[in-house]
Parts: C-alpha cells; sequence; structure tokens
C-alpha cells in the first residue's frame, strides 16, 4: 500500500543520505521523495511516498525514522486530510501545427509554458501525482523530450474532516 | 583585544578532546596512532588519560566492548583516519547488533581536502551511517565539547550502541575557547524508560491468568541491571525463564526456574517450553532469527508480553499483544508493586522439571579418545566455579561454552551474538580484564578464530594481565565443518586446517606462558595451574575434530524440529 509520510528533521548534514539510507537498509522502497527548509530555521521537512507490505511494516517503518537523532517528527498523513503537490517540468515536441492542440490539452491543467523556442515547448504543471500522470499521458502521443517531476511535497489541512484514525499501537 | 578581562583561554581541539573526555570519567582509551590523529596523541602525552595500544584497530575496538560489556560504561576507541578507521568497522558493527556502548574517534583528513581522495581519507561517516546508533563529524572546533558530550550521551542512554565522531586534523589543531560543560540537548531523542502504567497492569492480568507462563530474557536484562528483580519476579511467581545467548548469566546457571538457554542451539526443555507456553514474556530480547526458528512455529500459543527500550523493536519480529517500552528493570519494579494473583504454575513446573531431567544436555563420550570440547569447558566451569568472565569467539566452542558453563554472575559473559565475529573474543578479554583487573578472565576461543586478531599477544605481553587464552583446537573451522557434515554431505570445502601454527611456540615469542594438553587429565592439571598463576598463559587445548554441537534447530526449522536430542 501506498503511503505518505513527512518527517521533520534537524537540519545537520548528512541527515536526508541518513534517512534514506535506512530506508534502503530495512528493504523499503521510496517512490518520491522531497525535501526542503520549513518556516523554522535549521529544521527540515521531508515527504516520502512509499510502498510498503501492511500495518506492520509500516509500523516498523515509522518506529526506525522515529528512533534516528536528527528525526523530530514523523507522520503518516494517508488517511488525513491533506495537501498534496508535485511539480513536474515537461518538454514537448511542439511545431507550430500542433502548438494550438497541445495548448488547449495543457490549459484545463493549468500548466504553464515556462519556454519555448521553435519546435519545442517547456510546461511547468502542479498538482497532485495522479494529474500530472494525466498530463503526462495525454502529451507523450506529441513526443516528450524531458520530463522531470520534484516528488510530492506535503502536509496536513488545519481543519481535519473525521478524527484523525487510530494511532499505531506505540509511538 | 588586549583587555585581559574579556580575554578567554584558547584550546587546541585535541586538547578539548581529552578535557571532555576526562570530564566524562573516560579512564582509558583504546587505540592505535596515525597521521590524521597524531595532534590528539600529541595531547594525550602531554596529559595522559590511559591509552591501551593494541596491535590492529579490530583488536582495540574488540577490547573496548569487552570492557564495556563487563563495566558498563562506555568503551572508548581511538583511530586515525582511512585505514584505522575503516579497520574499526567489524567491531562498530558488532557493537551496534549487540548494543554496546562505545564511543569510537577517527581521525579525518584536513577539511581543506576532504573530497578530494586525500592521502588516507575515507568516507568513515557514510561507510558507518548503517551500524552506528549515531554519527558526526565535526566541522568546526567550537562544536566538539558539545559533540563528545551528545555522543556519549547517545551511547549510553536508551538502548546502548557505538557512536562514531570523525575529526578532521585541522579540527584537532585548530584553536577555541568553547567551554566543556554544555547541556545535551536532543529534541529528536528522548527515550522512553519508564513503563506505561495500563500496559503494566495489562501485563499482570494476562499473567495471572496464564497456566504456562514463561519468561524470555534477553541482554537488555544486564544492560540493565535487572537481574535481581527479574529473579525476584521469576521466584514470586514461579515463572520459569529461558536466556537468549546474550541474556545468559541474567538468572544464575544453576537456578530450579532457569530452563536454560533458548534457540537454535537451546536446550530441548527452553525450546519445546517457547513452544507450548500461554503467556510468553520477552524482557530485553529482540527475537532475532537464531532464536526463534522459524517464526510460524514461534510460540504459537502464546500471548506475548514484550518489554525492550527500543520501541523499534517492538513487533519486529513476532507479533506483539502487550507492548511496554521501557527499561527492563523499570517495567520489572513496576511488575512487581503490583498486587498479582496467580498463575498457578506447579504442573508446568513439573511438566518443565521432567524435561529437563529427561532432556539434559549431554554427550557422548563411547568410543572417542582425547578430550571433548564439552568436557574442556565443564573443567574450565568447575575449576572457576562458575564466577570467571569467559569471553568467546564464534563458533563450536561457543556454544558449547554457552551450553555448558553455568553463568552464576550477569557480567561474567562476553560474546558476540548479533553479528557472530571470530576474532573477537581474544581481544575483548584483555578489554574486561582491564575493566575488572581482579577477575580471572578466560578467552575460549577456536584455532581459527584465535588466528585473526592474535596479533594482540603482543599487547598481552606488554601489559601482562592475567588473561588465560584456551584454544579450543579441533584443526578445523569447527562450525563450518559441522554444517558442511549435515548440510552439505560431508563436502569439506575449506574447512580443514591441515597447517597451523605452534601455537605454544607462538606464545613463547610473545614471552607468553604456554601449554599443549591432549588429555582430559593433563588438562586438569595446567588449567588448574594456569587459573592459580597471576600471569597471562595460553593453553593449546587439543580437542576432538568431528564433535558436533547438539541439539540444534536447523536453519528454517521451528525450535519444535530440533535434532540431537537424546533423552537420558
Ligand atoms: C569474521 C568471520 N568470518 C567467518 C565467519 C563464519 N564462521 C562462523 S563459525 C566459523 C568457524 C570457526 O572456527 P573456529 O574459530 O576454529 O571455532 P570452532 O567452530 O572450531 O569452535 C566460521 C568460519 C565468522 N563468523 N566470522
Amino acid at each position: 500500500m501506498k503511503r505518505i509520510i513527512t518527517t521533520t528533521v534537524i537540519n545537520q548534514s548528512g541527515v536526508l543520505n541518513r534517512v534514506t539510507g535506512l530506508l534502503m537498509k530495512r528493504q523499503f522502497n521510496i517512490e518520491s521523495i522531497s525535501v526542503g527548509p520549513t518556516e523554522q530555521a535549521g529544521i527540515s521537512k521531508m515527504t516520502f511516498v512509499v510502498n510498503v507490505e501492511d500495518e506492520r511494516k509500516l509500523e516498523q517503518l515509522l518506529k526506525q525514522l522515529q528512533k534516528q537523532i536528527d528525526v523530530l517528527k514523523v507522520n503518516d498523513i494517508t488517511d488525513k486530510a491533506m495537501v498534496m503537490r508535485e511539480l513536474a517540468l515537461i518538454k514537448v515536441v511542439s511545431s507550430p501545427a500542433v502548438r494550438s492542440e497541445i495548448y488547449s490539452i495543457t490549459e484545463p491543467f493549468r500548466a504553464a509554458v515556462i519556454d519555448m523556442s521553435k519546435n519545442v515547448t517547456t510546461f511547468q504543471v502542479t498538482g497532485e501525482p495522479e494529474k500530472i500522470d494525466a498530463l503526462v499521458d495525454l502529451l507523450k502521443p506529441y513526443g516528450i523530450k524531458e520530463l522531470t517531476r520534484s516528488g510530492v511535497s506535503a502536509f496536513v489541512r488545519e481543519t481535519q474532516k473525521a478524527p484523525a484514525p487510530q494511532q499505531l499501537s506505540i509511538l | 583585544m588586549r583587555d585581559a578581562a574579556t580575554q578567554t583561554i584558547q584550546k587546541s581541539g585535541a586538547d578539548i578532546l581529552i578535557e571532555s573526555l576526562k570530564e566524562q570519567g573516560v579512564e582509558m582509551i583504546f587505540g592505535y596512532p596515525g597521521g590524521a590523529v597524531l595532534p590528539i596523541y600529541d595531547a594525550l602525552y602531554k596529559n595522559p588519560i590511559r591509552h591501551v595500544l593494541a596491535r590492529h584497530e579490530q583488536g582495540a575496538i574488540h577490547a573496548a566492548e569487552g570492557y564495556a560489556r563487563v563495566s558498563g560504561k562506555a568503551g572508548v576507541v581511538l583511530a586515525t583516519s582511512g585505514p584505522g578507521a575503516t579497520n574499526l568497522v567489524t567491531g562498530i558493527a558488532d557493537a551496534m547488533l549487540d548494543s554496546l556502548p562505545l564511543v569510537v574517534f577517527t581521525g579525518q583528513v584536513a577539511t581543506t581536502v576532504i573530497g578530494t581522495d586525500a592521502f588516507q581519507e575515507a568516507d568513515i561517516v557514510s561507510i558507518t551511517q548503517p551500524i552506528t546508533k549515531h554519527n558526526y563529524q565535526v566541522k568546526n572546533v567550537e562544536d566538539l565539547p558539545r559533540i563528545i558530550k551528545e555522543a556519549f550521551y547517545i551511547a549510553s542512554t536508551g538502548r546502548p550502541g557505538p557512536v562514531v565522531v570523525d575529526i578532521p586534523k585541522n579540527i584537532a589543531t585548530g584553536m577555541s575557547s568553547a567551554q566543556v560543560s554544555e547541556e545535551v540537548r536532543l529534541p529528536g531523542y528522548q527515550p522512553t524508560t519508564n513503563p506505561n502504567y495500563l500496559q503494566i497492569q495489562k501485563a499482570v492480568q494476562v499473567l495471572a491468568e496464564a497456566k504456562r507462563p514463561l519468561i524470555l530474557a534477553g541482554a537488555g536484562v544486564l544492560a540493565a541491571k535487572a537481574t535481581s528483580e527479574l529473579v525476584a519476579f521469576a521466584e514470586k511467581y514461579q515463572i520459569p525463564v529461558t536466556n537468549t545467548l546474550l541474556g545468559l548469566g541474567g538468572i544464575p546457571g544453576d537456578h530450579d526456574l532457569f530452563l536454560g538457554m533458548a534457540g537454535m542451539h537451546g536446550t530441548y526443555t527452553a525450546n519445546t517450553a517457547i513452544c507450548e507456553c500461554d503467556v510468553l514474556m520477552n524482557i530485553g530480547a529482540r527475537f532475532d532469527d537464531r532464536l526463534t526458528g522459524n517464526l510460524a512455529d514461534f510460540a504459537p500459543n502464546a500471548k506475548v508480553i514484550h518489554i525492550d527500550i527500543d520501541p523499534a523493536e517492538i513487533g519486529k519480529n513476532v507479533p506483539t499483544d502487550i507492548p511496554i517500552v521501557a527499561d527492563a528493570q523499570k517495567a520489572l519494579i513496576a511488575l512487581l508493586e503490583q498486587p498479582i494473583t496467580g498463575p498457578d504454575t506447579t504442573q508446568w513446573l513439573q511438566k518443565l522439571t521432567h524435561n529437563k531431567n529427561s532432556y539434559p544436555l549431554q554427550y557422548s563420550t563411547a568410543n572417542k579418545q582425547g578430550i571433548l570440547p564439552q568436557q574442556a569447558v565443564q573443567l574450565i566451569h568447575r575449576l572457576t566455579g562458575g564466577d570467571a568472565v569467559i569471553t568467546t569467539d564464534v563458533g563450536q566452542h561457543q556454544m558449547w561454552t554457552a551450553q555448558y558453563y553455568k553463568f552464576n554472575n550477569p557480567h561474567n559473559w562476553v560474546t558476540s551474538g548479533g553479528l557472530g565475529t571470530m576474532g573477537f573474543g581474544f581481544p575483548a578479554a584483555i578489554g574486561a580484564q582491564l575493566a575488572k583487573p581482579d577477575e580471572k578472565v578466560v578467552a575460549i576461543v577456536g584455532d581459527a578464530g584465535f588466528q585473526m586478531t592474535l596479533q594482540e599477544l603482543s599487547l598481552l605481553q606488554e601489559l601482562r594481565l592475567p588473561v588465560k587464552v584456551v584454544i579450543m583446537n579441533n584443526q578445523s573451522l569447527g562450525m563450518v565443518r559441522q554444517w558442511q557434515e549435515t548440510f552439505y554431505e560431508e563436502r569439506y570445502s575449506q574447512s580443514l586446517l591441515h597447517v597451523q601454527p605452534d601455537f605454544v611456540k607462538l606464545a613463547q615469542a610473545y614471552e607468553i606462558d604456554a601449554y599443549k594438553v591432549e588429555t582430559l587429565e593433563d588438562a586438569e592439571e595446567v588449567f588448574r595451574k594456569a587459573f592459580e598463576s597471576n600471569e597471562p598463559a595460553l593453553i593449546d587445548c587439543r580437542v576432538l575434530q568431528l564433535e558436533n554441537v547438539y541439539p540444534m534447530v536447523a536453519p528454517g526449522k521451528g525450535l519444535s524440529e530440533m535434532i540431537g536430542v537424546i533423552s537420558k
């Protein structure tokens, strides 16, 4: 099952290495990862998308992360009301003949043109990963020259709809 | 500025290090010098803390582990950058898996050349990251006092473990006025030591209703110094106890409630008790696969109570019904404070006693000439009264020692459990003897494993510690040979040692008294003489080559499928 996990970490050098190394050592598969500073100086936040087999594996993952000295907080936010965004840059082959057709595709996705040359247009799009997947699929037939995605960044919404799901046994 | 009032004393990183170590109460350092740590060695020269010069960094770190294990204090290691640091890797991994507190200082090339493949540069922080509890590279001299303080705190609190502090050469020579004392502030590290009251009550309820309860006690009991509480609890409720390999000594080896060790080479009684118990209370053990055997077959009918200071151990391998995150001593005290009626274990204990009497650890001497390794261990036990500090290497001799040396004291058993490191036993004995100068220390090692760190004979010669090295010489990589006999149709690929040094001459070259024994009578005489002496000694104890360790749970099998169980 796919889980979205955020960790707040002290921004020491090597902390990313430490956390990804831990996941590798324990055989967890990272699907995406994004890291950046937070509003607090010296504190960074990582968002992982991880595939785990079951609840027990998940509990183990969270506990192992929590065990790291530089990790302040670990949250599995998958089942909470949250905002989740990813950024993608997509370079599409776009001869003048198909350009307007391509625009009509990208427009509903609110993709912005950020670079352009005679036969190539670069779009920037943000949204949930599924939305980006969908746009990429639609653009594929025209020829994608280059694609890069930032990995998911996420946090919980200020107000939660339902009470948060039951916490795992001991964290 | 010339203003005397605001002028502070500048000290070098190396001096700050030595001062911080003194402040931590460090009494000795195990190490080996080299270019990157010369400033630190120079500071040691001026300002002596006892330094123990091993002849190989692996020897230094295993000695520090032995010291840590019997003293309960953090072992301190110092090595140079690059090859010095990488020679420590095995010991660091060993300390990690056996939760031993170590603070390991490695030299590093100067920060100005880190990352350029400079002479003797190795990225030891990345190398050791998966095998340390935590590690640091010091980037500013000012950080040194804080980092050292944190390193000791992390290594020796919560679940103990190794911490590496990598010190670039220019940090050791850099000047700073940083003060030594600073509070440890680690917001991401707050080990839970007090048990949750509700969980304790739940445990009590489950135990009260149990018919066949069993305590599995691991090294966590020893680390928490909870052995008297363990014995008090077991006695109060008449609950039988089994130990993991590393937990031996948690309850006296001859206690009525003790069933012997559990696991791959555990006793029939202990392993079947695990299969049959209805409540299994694990205190400070991590359900290692050598203990559990096939998990599908492990304690199938039991409610599991798991007490551990490391929350990540709970539920890792075995699903737990009642998790208690706590220091083992605090948890046992909390449990002892609860009024429990029951359980009634009379019938259960009767059955276990019957099993103990019917299926004791035993070996056959029929048609065998020469010394059996089991007999040698029993002899050592008899001559030391079960009170010596015993270290072992890894292999058959280790399992025989675990089986036949009945440990009376909690801090007299030093072995490499989790990593199973050959070469551990001998240097660990030197460290143990340094920690406990007045106790008898015996290193029981294999002829193969001894050859992995025998250069430390030179250290033994220098220190003249009364360590006794007993080589269980079966002229083979015994445990490997046993597996090849059992699982590879006697294809002894690379496990028979046709060429051996003359261990007696070897020891004599180091000016250490040495003996070779080939009969039990000789062994008795030589052991007795050696154990009474206050000098180091080495005994090349020739034992039968083809003897095997039984009983055994074959790899992949469950605890109920033991082989080699013989009834009396
Ligand atoms: C460093 C290391 N290399 C290899 C092994 C695998 N191994 C486990 S036991 C063993 C044989 C040990 O032989 P010896 O030291 O003579 O002890 P014995 O089993 O004969 O008592 C080997 C090679 C190990 N545990 N450690």
